[in-house]
């Protein structure tokens, strides 16, 4: 199977027990013995006593060049956890370690270098600068690093093309449409060219015809750029067109992590399941997702790429009864037949664990993007 | 009737015993004043019972000025060069060079319209020969903005960035806002001097708090993901306030600025009144005083004029959006507007250097229709006379008499034409006592103790009320409506008019105060009503609140003044004449910002236009409208100090003569009294209004 980032490439950003919890006074909550328990259990301690956990005991890792998606609804944490990530929010136990370092560890000086040149973030509601037009909203984050005009405006212009912006250099954020205001705040986190992308539901102010040109778009800079990403949605299906990996998020708490796929096949709980419910499952499962490895390929069979989807793939299966041949780097690795697609859309689940892929936790089968 | 419906809104809470509590006071004084012999320390305050706070303040003054006088003359001669300096550049300046700017920024910030307001409201001045006074005005505004603007962004800056600041800067603003005008002169003319400085300092005093209060504001608004946009950028903490957080919240500190300059402006004429400023506030007075009707209006205009033009330009620079510059070259895109200024006034000046009569304006070509105006006056008050004075005596019969003395003293056969006989006062007694018990039925006890004490009020008079038991009856209404706290706040003002000895001219303000709050806000919110209704009543409304919104107080007085001489028919007029303005305002914009969803929905189950407005609109309206009540108030106090220019007898007469006479006691009691009403009448309609938006879950957003 193909290498994918979570699988070969290094943890670029680690988050491990993080807690974020609002309260008056300090929390006496975090002393190594009182940890040790339940999470869940803890937060409703902490519910009762008045507090309010927005985020609890969160982990996960994200690899160098990874898609990581948090999804939730409002109020999950999702938001709370991102900002802990880039410490916009001060998280009040765990550890989140950056490139190996602990970002909780350094002071101010080194945080705000952090930011000037590792992380860039793009917010809901664009967070533009109301009095500076395009060029100098994009500009600003190299402004206030007191780079040299040449080299400034040098890259600006990069971003402003990167994101199709030319031309409207000298508007001025009111005069633009919200998916334009959007592409300025996606150059001005590119700007600084963060290694770190964090995008906080950046396409959710936006009309539903404009949030998939603007995803579509944001596949493509992705493609060019390979970042590593942590992106924030409360849309599912945005989730599911995005992300190499994501994890749901209820009450603060991390429901479940895994590849799109994985969740779906295997959701968790009843909450996520209920998610997946909507969910066109042609659109989401891939050849690979429904092929049966334990057949044989015969001669005169079509052959597909693993990753095609298998709304694809289902005229082809209606003209040839025999099954499609699933190919990966050239090699076929199963056969995809009408039985083991309806296998799969019923989620007939032993059947699955029996003959396919072996789903798991974290790591299940993944696609390219 | 054991469960009688729904609950009616009320909006006292039924505090049960505190209601009960005010009848009882309101019976107890019923019983005191119907006795008739009245022991006399129950109605006026015993004079030996007064806490000699006036000697006292004067001999800590006294003090003061000994102790640190010669510092604070060292500031005032050292304050006097930069004005000095300023004024004599502006006297200087040919009047053509001053004109061709100040139409130039106005077309610059706004557009030709306002470009020839300014043109023809500037050369108005030159025109009308007042135009050395009105530059010695401007001098002093042109300096005492920046002074004041700057002091006002560092204390909101600070206020914002500190909460320990905050606490203490807040109720300080407060205090200097609700304090009148006049009685800030007072301790400065004594520490400071007479002279123009005077003025420059009392005009920053006055005008710095709405920049702090704007500052605070628009800082703490800039929003949470402009400032994690900034944060994010790698802002260090110096830049995300000077780069992020104040240019994104540049607007609304100009609108702070605007407020500042027009609050400025106002203070700039109040403290004229002091004179040796030879600026058009003084020339107001000079004229007022010596009766020329004419010229007073006349000078009255180019104050106005000046106010309005100085408004517009403020205000279109605060709301101003930044425009996408064209053109290339990056210094003349930045600067061009102040280079065309400079060419502009470059133009002008070289022009007045061959004509001499665009330097100064040359004395022969003045007009001057002050005298056709006097005569108009003249004729129209002797030709109206009857007119004129049926009005005034009408009013004066049945409004203001019945309230300040009471239907007792003021029904008699040379003004109502009629003795108030025993059989007539019984009808009285028994029409209030009906209204009352059915009330009392139908809202509870509270409403109707109320009810029960405004027909005693009308009886009896403002005047003639018991002073123990205002003092009770104000503490109880402040329990019940904010809470202990307003209630120890207005036990707390009133026992302190009480001690000092103010009472009687308290009462006197109350009752012409009072009289023009309820006259104004009744007949502004009939007006708000009708504006928010019918477009064109509020396209027709709106420029004349503008007007009389950005006018300084003094010029309210003229035309009242030239119709119906100085009184408290004056007084009142003018009090009104601003006083109504927020009233008006409030009430549109309550009634047209009531949820567009609810209006709909009230249309589509068949509300009739009228049901609409009454059962729907006015009730939501109800928290903006109280904010109105409580602006009706403020202006009305505002303004109370200013009439007694025109003749009254209470605490502005009494800030007055403290003023006149160099008598900081007197003055500075009565000014503190005042801001003490202010803040506990600002208190109770704020609570007011919340209590309301509580009820209906609603947010005033004003």
């Amino acid at each position: 199977m193909e290498a994918t980032p979570s699988d070969t490439s290094p943890v670029k950003l680690s988050c491990r027990e993080v807690w974020k919890v609002y309260r008056d006074g300090a929390a006496p909550y975090f002393r190594r013995d009182v940890t040790s328990g339940d999470a869940g259990a803890l937060a409703e301690r902490m519910r009762a006593d008045g507090a309010i956990p927005a985020a609890v005991d969160v982990s996960f890792d994200v690899h160098v060049g990874e898609t990581f998606v948090i999804m939730g609804l409002s109020g999950s944490g999702k938001s709370t956890v991102v900002r802990c990530l880039s410490r916009l929010v001060e998280p009040t136990h765990g550890e989140v370690r950056l490139d190996g370092e602990d970002l909780l560890e350094k002071s101010d000086r080194d945080l705000i270098e952090i930011r000037r040149h590792k992380m860039g973030m793009v917010f809901q509601s664009f967070g533009l600068m109301p009095h500076l037009n395009v060029f100098d909203n994009i500009a600003l984050p190299l402004t206030l690093q007191g780079l040299p005009d040449p080299e400034r405006n040098e890259r600006v212009s990069r971003v402003i093309q990167l994101v199709g912006l030319e031309g409207r250099e000298s508007a001025f954020p009111r005069q633009l449409s919200g998916g334009q205001q959007q592409r300025v705040g996606i150059a001005r986190s590119l700007a600084v060219e963060p290694e770190l992308w964090f995008l906080d539901e950046p396409f959710s102010a936006l009309d539903p015809l404009i949030r998939r040109q603007m995803q579509d778009e944001f596949l493509d800079i992705q493609q060019r750029l390979k970042k590593s990403i942590v992106f924030i949605t409360h849309d599912f299906l945005e989730a599911l067109r995005i992300a190499d990996r994501m994890m749901i998020m209820r009450d603060g708490m991390a429901v479940q992590v895994g590849a799109p796929a994985d969740l779906i096949l295997n959701p968790a709980d009843d909450y996520v399941a209920e998610f997946t419910e909507d969910v066109p499952m042609v659109r989401v499962l891939k050849a690979a997702d429904v092929l049966d490895p334990s057949q044989a390929v015969a001669d005169g069979m079509p052959r597909k790429d693993a990753d095609t989807s298998v709304e694809r793939v289902l005229p082809l299966l209606a003209r040839h009864r025999n099954g499609i041949a699933a190919m990966r780097d050239g090699r076929p690795v199963g056969v995809v037949t009408a039985a083991s697609v309806i296998a799969a859309l019923a989620q007939e689940k032993p059947n699955r664990v029996g003959s396919g892929a072996p789903p798991s936790k974290g790591h299940g089968e993944r696609r390219t993007p | 009737m054991a469960n009688a419906g729904p609950p009616s809104p009320r909006l006292l809470p039924s505090g049960g015993r505190l209601d009960w509590m005010q009848a009882g006071v309101v019976a107890l004084m019923l019983v005191l004043l119907s006795l008739g012999d009245t022991p006399a320390w129950l109605v006026a305050y015993p004079s030996e019972w007064i806490v000699p706070v006036t000697p006292w303040l004067n001999a800590f003054m006294n003090a003061c000025v000994d102790l640190v006088g010669p510092a604070f003359r060292a500031i005032s001669a050292a304050l006097d060069v930069p004005m000095t300096a300023v004024r004599e550049v502006f006297n200087w300046v040919p009047w053509s060079v001053t004109v061709t700017l100040v139409t130039f920024v106005a077309w610059s910030v706004s557009g030709w319209r306002l470009a020839a307001f300014a043109f023809g409201a500037f050369l108005y001045m030159v025109v009308i020969g007042y135009w050395h006074e009105s530059m010695n005005s401007l001098a002093l505004v042109v300096i005492t903005v920046p002074t004041a603007v700057g002091i006002g962004f560092a204390l909101g800056a600070l206020a914002f960035l500190s909460k320990r600041a905050e606490r203490i800067i807040t109720p300080t603003l407060d205090l200097l806002q609700t304090v009148p005008a006049f009685a800030y002169l007072l301790p400065i003319l004594l520490l400071f001097g007479f002279g123009p400085v005077v003025g420059m300092i009392a005009s920053v005093l006055y005008a710095f708090p709405p920049t702090v209060r704007n500052t605070v504001l628009g800082l703490s608004r800039v929003s949470t993901e402009v400032i994690e946009a900034g944060l994010m950028a790698g802002a260090t903490s110096k830049q995300l306030f000077w780069r992020i957080r104040t240019p994104s919240a540049k607007r609304q500190i100009l609108l702070g600025v605007n407020q500042t300059t027009m609050a400025a402006f106002s203070m700039v004429i109040i403290a004229s009144i002091i004179g040796g400023t030879a600026d058009i506030g003084w020339e107001v007075l000079l004229t007022i005083r010596k009766a020329l009707f004419g010229e007073s209006l006349l000078v009255g205009v180019v104050i106005a004029l000046m106010a309005m033009v100085m408004d517009r330009i403020t205000f279109a620079a605060a709301t101003a959006e930044p425009e996408a510059p064209g053109g290339s070259n990056r210094f003349l895109a930045r600067h061009h507007n102040s280079l065309i200024a400079v060419g502009l006034a470059l133009g002008a000046a070289a022009l007045a250097s061959f004509l001499p009569f665009l330097e100064e304006y040359p004395k022969g070509w003045e007009i001057d229709p002050a005298h056709y105006l006097n005569d108009l006056v003249t004729w129209l008050v002797v030709e109206h006379a009857k007119t004129i004075s049926l009005i005034k005596n009408w009013a004066f019969f049945f409004v203001m008499l019945p309230v300040k003395k009471g239907f007792d003293q003021t029904i008699t056969p040379f003004t109502w034409g009629f003795e108030f006989t025993a059989p007539l006062r019984a009808a009285y007694a028994l029409v209030a006592a009906a209204l009352v018990a059915r009330i009392g039925f139908r809202r509870g006890i509270g409403r109707a103790s109320l009810v029960a004490f405004f027909a005693i009020l009308l009886y009896y008079g403002v005047t003639n009320l018991p002073w123990p038991a205002m003092l009770v009856l104000g503490t109880l209404l402040g329990w019940q409506l904010g809470g202990p706290r307003l209630a120890l706040g207005a036990a707390a003002a009133f026992g302190f008019l009480i001690v000092a000895g103010v009472w009687p001219q308290t009462m006197l303000s109350f009752y012409l105060c009072g009289l023009a709050v309820l006259l104004s806000f009744t007949i502004g919110t009939g007006l708000g009503i009708l504006a928010s209704e019918f477009d064109g009543v509020s396209a027709f409304l709106r420029p004349i609140n503008d007007t009389l919104q950005t006018m300084p107080l003094f010029v309210l007085l003229i035309p009242f003044v030239m119709l119906f001489k100085v009184g408290e028919f004056t007084a009142l007029l003018a009090i009104m004449a601003y006083a109504i303005v927020p009233a008006i305002r409030y009430a549109e914009h309550g009634l047209r910002n009531v949820p567009a969803d609810v209006v709909e929905a009230a249309t589509c189950f068949g509300c009739t236009r009228r049901q609409l407005l009454w059962r729907v609109k006015l009730p939501l309206a109800m928290p903006v409208m109280m904010l109105g009540l409580n602006q009706t108030i403020m202006f009305g106090i505002a303004m109370l100090v200013i009439a007694a220019l025109v003749g009254t007898n209470g605490l502005g007469q009494q800030v007055y003569i403290g003023l006149s006479d160099g008598d900081f006691g007197v003055g500075i009691v009565a000014g503190v009294g005042m801001a003490f009403i202010a803040m506990i009448a600002d208190r109770m309609t704020q609570a007011m209004s919340r209590k309301y938006r509580e009820r209906f879950g609603l947010r005033a957003e004003v």
